[in-house]
């Protein structure tokens, strides 16, 4: 607007700045690379904080940019975008992790530098369009295009089983959004429109089909997500994904999916909602105490945490199909608090794994007393993960769990009842993962000598304890932004249930 | 005065404390431990502050003193935070900051300060002691000081802020919070030696024991605020929303949902106040430092699972008229308290680890606050709540400065026993006098010693709420208890102070300093006085010279609705004196004068039986065996190995070779037979065409010109053929 041009486009694009720069640099000039790159996703991030700035709650348009593009069959392809409550987070939480895992990468990435970053630029490109589109075209779009970024990433710079982790996420996400797509062009061509605000006016248009419909997105985005039983893309993509990408996809990526269900599922096809949250909601908590026992019984370090990725997305899951205002924020809620300690969480891994090339936790024990600053901050990650009262993690739980325990539309305080359970389980084994490697007498020789985190780790890692503390003590700002979309979120899906009763 | 602000400044300077020491000074030991102890004594000061004016104030005894704040938006309404005051806090706070004060003083020289650093000393294992040379030029041993000392103040200022915060707290959000914050301390400190592998083992059994209980909790306070809306005290004890949730019912086991959430409240009190089942991880976090034991069997942790006992009290009984039938929760109170006090007294009697003994104390005496509450005594189970806090602590840091003055005597000869075993002590009258005078008041208070000891009046109210309530199972049960507490108690202090030393190092045994002994004194102060305040007044000869303020005080809480007995039987009084001096005596009788290290004279008398007691019922094996061994079993091999390893991933991994066989047969059936041998096919006639025509390319230019006449000729009879 001020510079003639929209913040939200702005914000999207912007790191292909970055990209054109990275393209003229010469291979060796590996850290002029990473300056970019860094630097890039900070004024991304700070364009992001203007938007913020800009940004009104109560209103469900903000900073709409609506330029025609091209027309499929006759109808309208758009390109349109807009930020909510729904989604200002989302895209906060995008741009505030893309700095802080490049800067993990420092050490880490030292070969093909060039190309890690210009996928990574990329790839926040793809996410932040998928947060802002509203037309399903568009969404569509940068909804695949994510996906190859994060195929390359995973493939080139992963660990030793790369490629088949590579190929099984590339094909399970592909495959799910096949019939998405199908689902996308069915509609427009049925109400003559793809934006989405347009659809939700019209929906009656495809009332009739809508609980096929529905399935069609939800199985896209429930192995985004992932819901039980479609996770098993998961671990092997986070284990063998590079630090900075496992942050990246267990931070943002998994949102998208979740978001999904916020953005389209619900507004497009309320009464399947309806009739589908408590399918779902027992495929959450499944995925809660699943989650949690797989991750339970994990020797490597960075598998545990994958696992307790699913059993954290169970709780946002239960959240959303509570479909009832605190299910929901406190859905929200936990979206970015599961961004923040899992990024962190895996941050740490990362920063152990770069000093000692293994990630069992036999091979350690007693890092305390050699690493003291590393120990301290992945307590309070861990305490974070946890759910411990005070801390982020706390505050999205509970909030769920009263979402869930009143929700008219799951009927039965039993959900509520039994995904708790699963906060037993989360104690249980990230408590066990501290003790096997930071408690008890340094039993290998090469731990004794390890070096304690160095600036540049500390750095990486404030931002996040900083947020985790916030989150937990004073969550306040962050509802406010998430209530008012919520609760038009709610009124919407709460008529559909009264067509249905 | 604005006391509202004062009853929110309360928790807030010990979190000052925890979060200057950690960032700021560490480095500083003297500076470190100022800014705890300083910010105990101000959180002291301010409750003595508060208590005083909510004594003399009868508006906060009737009305009680509120303020609170909006914290977490859900849909329409605000979850508020907040603190209160009133009777209930008042007596809380009384006896919290008094006993935090002393502990918090008492680890100054519990740990060493002043000490030299010993050479062999590591963070996270307890110090060794350090060689000095003294002024004749002697090497010596002496104490030396913990490598973590800021560290460990920084983690006290922690704990002393969330049992603050738990007690002034006006809802259940902000008690939860303390509540788990709490429970992260006792993990903290438990494990403070974390390098000690039973330490770390302890630490974790307790944070995990107690989420247990945690958990069942927060579904409880979930189901309480969709039902009633608010967390708040005064509303989801206001007397319409207690009936409302006593004649609703839930839709588990026919309970109602008072009863319902009355259970689940109270599994988070059966965790963190230690109760059986859960009442695994109590003896196992003596592994921590002392002065963390004192905090947790006293100040904080078992006395806060009480404490929302009693602060939730009118839900638990919601529904109950007074008399002999009681509700759901009630019954299970009293069922698991009366249960606890007697099994857990039974071990106490065989432990020989002077610690150890007085952890399955606590457990037992929670056991009586809980049947108490069960049987519908209030008072007397808060009462018993103040009393035991204030002599339990005195106990354990008189049993830290025991195993201090052993530690001493250990360095000195060098011997190679273990300074907690009670067998390896005898004697210690004469060389410790201020602990053992101090040991003795919190030993009698405990066991209930007559009229002068502050535990006799509170046990003696418990015993005889249950009678005359009409409960003799309970009334019986809890006499045994007492018998057996009294006599476990007299053992120990016949083991550790009278007969002659065992060892050379109790015969070298030190007093302790000033910074552990004043603490003592304080504490035996009040374990003596405190009891005076609720003499009833039905007491033959003394009831009445002194009002029973207590009765007063607290009965306000409960809003006068049960029913006062009105008959007093004389049968508990003479039970309470009876079994508290049967006890004593007899165990004095017996341990008087042990002379080896290792015949109990339990052991020939129990045969078969004390080896039982002495392993605990062998309960922790049969958790391991039950539920932790399988546990892991099923998390492994079941979900990981099978379902996701076999299943989920076989299931893609079956769609992959499916793929690949249908892409390999269409090779061999289609792609080669047909496409590829096609393809060659074309080629090779392509080529053996060229070849055959390969003659005519002679390259001599009369053979062009002759095919190219022939060509011409054959091309013009075809187009005349064709055109004509």
């Amino acid at each position: 607007m001020e510079f003639g041009i929209n913040p939200l486009v702005l914000m999207t694009f912007f790191p292909l700045v970055g990209v054109l720069v990275l393209v003229f640099l010469a291979p060796q000039q590996k850290n002029a690379m990473r300056w970019t790159a860094l630097g890039t996703s900070l004024v991304t991030f700070a364009i992001s904080l203007w938007v913020l700035f800009l940004f009104d709650p109560n209103k469900a348009d903000n900073l709409l940019v609506q330029i025609p593009w091209f027309r499929l069959a006759g109808v309208p392809i758009q390109i349109l975008m807009g930020v909510d409550g729904l989604s200002i987070l989302m895209v906060l939480l995008t741009t505030f992790l893309t700095p802080i895992a490049i800067l993990s990468t420092w050490k880490a990435v030292e070969e093909q530098v060039k190309g890690f970053m210009i996928f990574f630029l990329l790839l926040e490109v793809g996410m932040l369009g998928v947060f802002l589109a509203l037309d399903l075209v568009l969404f569509y779009i940068f909804w695949e295009f994510t996906l190859i970024p994060m195929y390359f990433l995973i493939g080139v710079w992963g660990g030793k089983n790369r490629i088949y982790a590579a190929v099984k996420f590339f094909l399970f996400t592909m495959a799910g959004s096949v019939l998405m797509l199908l689902a996308i062009l069915y509609l427009g061509l049925q109400a003559g429109s793809f934006s989405q605000p347009e659809l939700v006016a019209n929906r009656s248009l495809f009332a009739g089909s809508q609980l096929l419909l529905f399935l069609a997105f939800a199985i896209a985005f429930a192995i985004k997500v992932p819901v039980f039983p479609l996770h098993t893309w998961l671990p092997d993509a986070h284990v063998e994904a590079p630090t900075a990408g496992s942050v990246i996809l267990a931070g943002v990526l998994l949102k998208m999916g979740a978001y999904g269900f916020l953005r389209f599922n619900l507004p497009l096809f309320p009464q399947a909602s309806v009739q589908a949250a408590p399918v779902m909601a027992v495929l959450a908590i499944i995925g809660i105490l699943y989650g949690g026992a797989v991750a339970f019984a994990q020797k490597d370090i960075k598998k545990l945490v994958a696992y307790s990725s699913v059993a954290h997305l169970g709780f946002v899951m239960l959240g959303i199909f509570a479909l009832n205002p605190e299910g929901l924020s406190g859905g929200i809620l936990q979206m970015v608090n599961h961004g923040i300690s899992t990024g962190a969480l895996f941050l740490l891994v990362g920063m152990i794994y770069e000093r000692r090339h293994t990630r069992e936790m036999s091979e350690y024990g007693g890092l305390w007393k050699a690493m003291p600053i590393f120990g301290g901050i992945s307590l309070v990650v861990v305490l974070s993960s946890m759910g411990l009262p005070g801390l982020n993690g706390f505050v999205g739980e509970f909030t769920i769990l009263l979402g869930a325990f009143g929700s008219k539309v799951l009927g039965s305080p039993w959900f509520a009842g039994i995904a708790t359970l699963g906060v037993i389980l989360a104690a249980a084994y990230l408590l066990k993962m501290f003790e096997k490697t930071f408690l008890g007498p340094i039993t290998k020789e090469e731990n004794k000598s390890l070096k304690d985190l160095n600036l540049r780790e500390i750095i990486t890692m404030v931002p996040l304890l900083v947020l985790i503390f916030w989150l937990g003590i004073y969550p306040q700002p962050f509802f406010n932004l998430i209530n008012p979309a919520v609760e038009q979120l709610v009124q919407l899906v709460q008529s559909a249930a009264l067509v249905l009763h | 005065m604005n006391y509202e602000l004062i009853t929110w400044l309360i928790p807030l300077a010990p979190l000052l404390a925890f979060f200057i020491i950690f960032l700021v000074t560490y480095k500083n030991n003297r500076l470190s431990h100022s800014l705890a102890i300083g910010s105990a004594a101000i959180s002291w000061l301010l409750s003595m502050i508060i208590f005083v004016f909510a004594v003399t104030n009868q508006e906060v005894i009737e009305e009680g003193l509120t303020s609170s704040i909006s914290w977490l938006p859900t849909g329409e309404t605000w979850l508020k935070i907040g603190v209160q005051v009133d009777p209930l806090t008042t007596i809380t706070l009384f006896f919290v900051s008094w006993t935090i004060l002393m502990i918090f003083i008492y680890s100054v020289g519990y740990h060493n300060f002043g000490q030299p650093e010993g050479d062999h000393d590591r963070p996270g294992l307890p110090p060794h002691g350090a060689e000095i040379i003294d002024q004749e030029g002697k090497h010596q041993h002496v104490p030396s000081i913990e490598p973590m000392y800021a560290r460990f103040f920084g983690f006290f200022g922690l704990f002393a802020f969330a049992m603050y915060l738990l007690v002034v707290s006006n809802n259940l959000l902000t008690l939860y919070i303390g509540w788990e914050i709490m429970g992260l301390c006792s993990y903290l400190l438990i494990g403070f030696w974390y390098a000690k592998p039973s330490a770390k083992a302890a630490a974790q059994k307790a944070f995990l024991t107690t989420r247990i209980g945690d958990v069942f909790m927060l579904i409880g306070l979930a189901a309480l605020y969709t039902i009633t809306g608010s967390l708040q005290y005064e509303v989801i004890f206001s007397e319409d929303v207690i009936h409302y949730l006593a004649t609703s019912m839930s839709p588990v086991l026919g309970l109602s949902w008072a009863g319902l959430i009355g259970l689940l409240i109270f599994m988070g009190v059966v965790g963190k106040s230690s109760q059986f089942p859960l009442h695994v991880w109590l003896p196992d976090a003596m592994e921590g430092p002392t002065p963390v034991s004192a905090m947790i069997h006293a100040a904080t942790m078992v006395s806060a699972g009480v404490y929302l006992a009693l602060r939730f009290f009118p839900v638990l009984s919601a529904g109950w008229d007074g008399g002999a039938a009681l509700t759901t929760p009630m019954l299970v109170m009293a069922v698991i308290g009366s249960f606890t006090a007697l099994f857990s007294a039974t071990i106490a009697v065989a432990q020989r680890d002077v610690k150890r003994v007085l952890a399955y104390s606590t457990i037992s005496q929670l056991g009586f606050m809980i049947a108490a509450l069960g049987v519908g005594a209030y008072v007397a189970a808060a009462f018993h709540l103040v009393t035991h806090a204030i002599f339990k602590a005195l106990l354990f840091l008189g049993s830290g400065s025991i195993i201090h003055g052993m530690e001493h005597g250990i360095l000195h000869t060098q011997e190679h026993i273990d300074p907690q075993d009670m067998y390896n002590m005898g004697g210690l009258y004469k060389k410790m006098p201020k602990t053992f005078a101090t040991f003795v008041i919190g030993g009698f208070a405990l066991a209930g010693f007559p009229f002068i000891t502050a535990g006799f009046w509170s046990k003696d109210e418990i015993l005889s709420g249950a009678f005359n309530g009409g409960f003799s199972i309970v009334f019986w049960v809890l006499a045994i208890s007492a018998f057996i507490t009294a006599f476990y108690i007299m053992r120990q202090i016949s083991l550790v102070f009278l007969g002659e030393a065992r060892t050379e190092a109790a015969k070298h045994a030190h007093e302790t300093p000033s910074t552990m002994t004043v603490p003592l004194v304080v504490l035996s102060f009040f374990a003596i006085t405190i009891g005076w305040v609720g003499i009833p007044e039905y007491f033959p000869v003394i009831g009445g010279l002194v009002p029973n303020w207590l009765e007063t005080f607290l009965g306000t809480m409960l809003h006068g609705e049960h029913a006062v007995v009105e008959h007093h039987s004389s049968i508990p009084l003479i039970t309470s004196l009876v079994v508290s001096l049967g006890g004593l005596f007899l165990g004095g009788l017996l341990y008087r004068r042990i002379k080896e290290t290792d015949k109990d004279p339990l052991e020939w008398s129990l045969s078969g039986f004390y080896k039982v007691l002495a392993n605990k019922y062998y309960i922790d094996e049969f958790y391991q065996l039950v539920f932790i061994k399988p546990a892991q079993w099923v998390s492994e091999k079941i979900v990981y190995q099978f379902f996701d390893q076999k299943i989920f991933d076989g299931f893609l991994h079956g769609i992959g070779s499916i793929s690949i066989w249908l892409g390999d047969k269409f090779r061999y059936w289609f792609d080669l037979p047909v496409i590829n041998r096609g393809g060659d096919n074309i080629a090779s006639w392509t080529r053996k065409i060229g070849t055959n025509l390969k003659v005519t390319q002679s390259g001599r230019i009369q053979d062009y010109m002759i095919l190219a006449l022939a060509f011409s000729l054959l091309g013009g009879f075809i187009f005349y053929w064709i055109l004509f």
